[in-house]
């Protein structure tokens, strides 16, 4: 074992930098995360937008996600409603993502010689984003590590070329190449004694305080306020960066269906949305996201010739 | 002769996609080989996770010359027919073609001949079209191609040759990727590419590459090394092929090796463990080697109590239960094995530990979840039903548990008329859903009533009631035991009784290959319940699914009445039960016209009793009843020719036939028509042997099929048909029915015809005595004594006198044969 507070096996942090070294060296741009509330790393502008249109593309980034439903008060150590993914997408998916893939595992500490990884069936979908790939989860010693996506539609356009996307656990593999059972006692700065601060320090407060509102105390009545005025206000965008075959304005409308998408998750941890609701709900995200899809494919990086 | 070996790399293929695909790949080739001519000697494929391979042994070099006529214009033709046929065929005067008459005249041909191609140019061409339409259940794009696969593919491996040269690379081209001789192995040992030759180095050069080619004997592998290592530590491998089959899916070269858990684990039931490392870690688990005389939940036990409740009547005392007691203590051992795709370095210390700290995950949630279960009584989590919807048309799971238990209660009664059975069963029925809300089914689904069953024992529920929350379900399929308990059976026949009759009342009855909510296997559910148990169940069922239909239905589809309204349902059975009692001791029978107006609209009900004994039929049919014989049993009574002419149990069809006649508000099944129509009932017919009582339609079937095995009932056969074939040909003259009456003793002249009317004076009666009392081998022994009378009659009678009075007589008498043998069977019916 190394020294180095930063090495992957001693730190969060560590492992964090190592991906975003590899993948930078890959030739990606690293983004920082977006500045929203997003479910998945999937919904940053970088992944859903950038997937769609003719234009190369290869980013990585963080992406703390929202999910308010999985909160358990802080009280379930490996279960909470704020993590990390560490996504990656290259576009056109290269023929050697998965050697690509299994090399940044490496990187990591985890040799392929000594650890079981193995890619088994996961078709990937998401109905609000109306999207779906197919592809794999990936497991390292029978634990699900990544997710391994091969884009096949995105805001309900075939996509083409179609995109790699790579989503690492980073909870879960931090816990493994760690050898910790729970993730709050994650070393996150991969110091020791008094100078260690662990994931729990960081995030055990958040997550008692951030299941209170997202199961008892987020107003409902304003979320649902939220939820229509982000709708109204991503068609209206839609409607008025329409300028002449070519769109002017699909990033801001995209923000607008992502808070969307954001309220109608916490009304659903909130319990008051029945289940004919919930689905007329994702159609209407979905409806959002489709058309900000086909608005971005208007645009300079969605491929519309300049003007 | 050459050989062609095939190979499509690829990233990893689902495990589950793995065998079909190698069979298409097979099929699709092979189909193509011989369409073009080259016919082959034998074929094998393969699938690994990342590659689908296929050898055909055998093929000729080229195709063999062919010969091709191509038929022209009529001789005489107009010149632009003509003209357009030497272009088409290629020829340059019509001299090159053969003139060939035909009835229509005389045409051109033209013969053409095709010399063969080599073999290897002609699979160039086939091979592109295959990949490129290669029929995987789910494919995708890559990259910047357009080429579908089930992942991206990676290389092509395309030779052909005889053993002792250098063979042939098949040369073609699929959307960039080039066939070749080079594979590569596994994906860690031997990743850098390799050459090929023929199937034999290719599979012995993977085996070098640490991949095992052929799928049965990944499975043997994994199946042997498991056993050694559970033999090794004295356990025993809790087998599992489904798994093994999934597992040889996910591996090339696979690695068996062992974990462990904590032993604490092992308070959470046996089957939840196996869920959980089964489920989320594709592991087996094991048993401890020194066997408790326990059964496992789930087999071994097919067949206890079978027949131990023939018989019972409605009165008498239900027979002890037998429920079966799932065990307490636990015999799995706190140890799994797991199947790596790796040699690993260490020995797969790390793999091992890895998979175990996983599995100790896992189980820690189970065993939350049993704990958490627990401290919530079933009965309180009945509410929680209330939010799940059994089906958008039928309402919630809460409703369908009020169903449900009414029905299971009536039934109960009406079975065994014992009071404290019929309360088990409603209480058994109602919280037989109220695992669906715990934790635990909602981890794992399968776990379903077996959940329920062992939470009820933990709140200390009646033994019988927790058992039958489990076996309520069963059976699930052809090779799953029925349930054997009459608290069980009670609730599993309700189950099953209120879902049938539930999609039949919103119109979702299966059609063709479609049926989305299994309602087959409900119906063959109800049917070997009934069967298996020799339970009497008569005309009740029949009507109560009419009634409670045509209520439900209104309530389902129109919702004019409320829930509560729906209480009467219940009292329903006591109507029916006085009913079928005026019924069976009465000659009149319910007519439909009457019938509707006491039940409401029986169509869709009789609709699923011919839905229920199409399941009977296949059921006996599969058991090796000869199939006529059944309908013979089916049709016994119903007057012929059937309603409908040739429409009999076997085109019945659920779905068309409730609303093909709109003349008739039923369509008159043979055996419904025998339970419900005045005609339906022939003289002497017992009311007992009504045909939904499905216990004696196979005693029937069974004493017909024993009477045609002797000379007796050969030679009945025989002359029943002579019988009914004469009456055919005569009624066609007087008119059907014309014989119908009564045979005039007076006017019986030769001693062959009185002696036929005094043997049927004799056999009538008994015949019809026997099938009162159930006795069929009776009832088929008085036919079977009809044989030398009826012999005698054709010998020495002529049928057809001049004497138009005792022609008429004579037709009489063999009207009175038919009915006589019809009483029993329809012996039109049986073939041979």
């Amino acid at each position: 074992m190394t020294d180095d507070p930063l090495s992957p096996k001693r730190s969060f942090q560590g492992l964090i930098l190592a991906l975003q070294r590899f993948w930078a060296a890959e030739g990606c741009v690293i983004l920082q995360p977006y500045d929203m509330e997003v479910g998945a790393g999937t919904f940053h502008p970088a992944t859903t937008l950038r997937a769609l249109g003719p234009r190369p593309w290869k980013a990585a980034y963080v992406q703390p996600s929202r999910r308010p439903k999985d909160g358990r008060y802080g009280e379930n150590p490996n279960r909470f409603q704020h993590y990390y993914q560490f996504q990656v997408i290259l576009k056109p998916s290269p023929p050697d993502l998965q050697e690509l893939y299994l090399r940044s595992l490496e990187a990591i500490g985890i040799d392929r010689k000594v650890h079981d990884v193995r890619f088994v069936e996961d078709d990937w979908e998401s109905p609000t984003l109306g999207a779906w790939g197919l592809g794999w989860e990936c497991w390292c010693d029978g634990m699900e590590v990544s997710q391994f996506t091969y884009f096949q539609q995105v805001a309900g356009v075939d996509c083409a070329p179609v995109s790699g996307e790579l989503t690492y656990g980073l909870e879960r593999l931090a816990m493994y190449v760690q050898g910790v059972d729970r993730g709050f006692d994650l070393n996150f700065n991969g110091r020791e004694g008094a100078e260690k601060v662990t994931y729990g320090d960081v995030f055990r407060q958040a997550e008692e305080e951030y299941s209170r509102f997202n199961f008892e105390h987020a107003d409902v009545e304003m979320l649902k306020r939220h939820f229509r005025d982000a709708e109204a206000e991503c068609q209206a965008l839609l409607t008025a960066g329409d300028k002449d075959g070519r769109h002017e304005m699909a990033m801001p409308a995209y923000d607008q269906a992502i808070k969307a998408s954001h309220a109608f998750n916490l009304l659903d941890a909130r319990g008051v949305i029945s289940v004919t609701e919930r689905q007329s709900y994702i159609l209407r995200v979905r409806d959002l996201a489709k058309a900000c899809g086909a608005a971005w494919l208007k645009t300079e990086a969605g491929g519309a010739a300049a003007a | 002769m050459p050989d062609l070996l095939l190979e499509l790399l690829s990233e990893e293929i689902p495990a589950r996609m793995q065998a079909r695909a190698a069979d298409d790949l097979k099929r699709l080739v092979t189909d193509a080989l011989v369409e073009r001519g080259l016919v082959y000697e034998g074929a094998k494929a393969f699938a690994t996770p990342r590659r689908l391979a296929l050898v055909v042994g055998g093929l000729p070099a080229r195709q063999p010359d062919r010969t091709e006529e191509r038929k022209g214009p009529r001789v005489g033709a107009p010149e632009k027919a003509v003209e357009g046929f030497l272009k088409a065929a290629g020829l340059s005067s019509i001299d090159e073609a053969v003139v060939q008459p035909d009835p229509k005249g005389d045409f051109y041909v033209a013969r053409m001949s095709r010399p063969g191609r080599p073999a290897t140019e002609v699979i160039a061409e086939i091979l592109p079209d295959i990949v490129r339409s290669f029929p995987w259940p789910k494919s995708m794009r890559w990259g910047s191609g357009t080429l579908r696969w089930v992942r991206p593919l990676h290389s092509i491996v395309a030779t052909f040759g005889v053993p002792q040269e250098d063979p042939e690379i098949v040369r073609f081209e699929v959307d960039g990727i080039v066939s070749g001789d080079e594979t590569r192995g596994h994906r860690v040992h031997a990743p850098e590419p390799f050459r090929v030759r023929r199937f034999e180095d290719y599979e012995a050069g993977l085996l070098k590459a640490h991949v095992v080619l052929d799928p049965e004997r990944r499975r043997d592998v994994i199946r042997a090394d498991a056993r050694t290592l559970a033999e090794a530590q004295n356990l025993e491998l809790v087998e599992d092929e489904a798994l093994i089959e999934e597992v040889a899916g996910l591996v090339e070269w696979p690695v068996v090796l062992m974990g462990e858990f904590d032993e604490a684990f092992l308070e959470v039931p046996d089957e939840v463990i196996r869920a959980t490392i089964r489920a989320n870690q594709k592991c087996f688990v094991l048993r401890r080697g020194e066997e408790l005389a326990r059964p496992t939940a789930g087999g071994g036990r097919v067949g206890v109590g079978f027949g131990s409740l023939t018989k019972q009547k409605p009165g008498v005392a239900a027979p002890a239960p037998v429920p079966e007691t799932p065990g307490s203590r636990s015999r799995l051992a706190s140890r799994f094995v797991l199947v790596a795709n790796l040699e690993a370095a260490d020995g797969g210390a790390a793999i091992v530990h890895g998979n175990e700290r996983v599995v100790r995950a896992r189980l820690a949630d189970a065993r939350f979840f049993w704990e958490t279960d627990k401290k919530t009584r079933l009965e309180d989590r009945l509410e929680k039903l209330r939010s799940i919807t059994f089906h958008e048309k039928l309402g919630t799971q809460f409703e369908r548990v009020e169903r449900i238990a009414r029905l299971a209660k009536e039934l109960a009664l009406t079975l065994w008329g014992d009071e404290a059975l019929a309360s088990n069963a409603e209480t058994a029925a109602r919280l037989a859903k109220a695992d669906l809300v715990t934790e635990m089914v909602g981890e794992f689904p399968e776990l379903q009533g077996l959940m329920g069953r062992y939470y009820a024992e933990a709140e200390g529920q009646d033994p019988e009631v927790a058992a039958a929350i489990e076996e309520h379900y069963r059976p699930q399929g052809p090779s799953d035991r029925v349930p054997t308990a009459p608290v069980s059976i009670a609730v599993a026949l309700a189950d099953k009784i209120d879902t049938l009759v539930g999609f039949w009342a919103i119109d979702e009855k299966p059609t063709g290959s479609k049926d989305p909510f299994a309602l087959r296997r409900a119906a063959l559910g109800v049917v070997r319940i009934v069967l298996e148990n020799e339970l009497r169940l008569e005309l009740e069922p029949v009507l109560f699914i009419a009634s409670a239909l045509t209520r439900m239905h209104a309530y389902f589809t129109v919702r004019t009445e409320t829930y509560e309204e729906l209480e009467d349902l219940s009292s329903v059975f006591g109507e029916i039960g006085r009913l079928a009692e005026t019924y069976a001791g009465s000659t009149k029978a319910v007519d439909i016209e009457n019938a509707e107006e006491q039940f409401g609209d029986l169509s869709i009900g009789l609709d699923l009793l011919v839905f229920l004994a199409d399941r009977l039929k296949i059921q006996l049919r599969e058991q090796g009843a000869r199939h006529d014989l059944v309908d013979a049993v089916f049709a016994s009574g119903a007057s012929s020719p059937l309603p409908g002419g040739e429409r009999s149990l076997g085109d019945s069809r659920a779905g068309e036939g409730a609303s093909s006649s709109p003349e008739m508000p039923v369509p008159l099944h043979p055996a419904l028509r025998a339970d419900l129509s005045p005609q339906g009932r022939g003289e002497g017919r017992a009311a007992s042997s009504a045909n939904d009582d499905l216990v004696l339609v196979v005693r029937r079937v069974e004493a017909l099929g024993k009477l045609l095995e002797t000379e007796d009932g050969k030679n009945l056969l025989a002359g029943y048909r002579r019988a009914a074939n004469i009456l055919r040909a005569e009624e066609k003259k007087d008119g059907a029915g014309a014989f119908d009456g009564q045979p005039d003793g007076a006017l019986l002249k030769e001693a062959a015809e009185i002696d036929l009317s005094a043997a049927l004076d004799v056999a009538e009666p008994a015949a019809a005595d026997a099938l009162a009392r159930e006795d069929f081998a009776a009832a088929t022994a008085a036919l079977g004594s009809l044989r030398p009378a009826v012999d005698a009659f054709f010998d020495l009678v002529t049928v057809n006198d001049p004497d138009p009075a005792l022609r008429a007589n004579r037709l009489r008498l063999l009207a009175r044969l038919r009915r006589a043998t019809r009483a029993v069977a329809d012996f039109d019916r049986i073939a041979g």
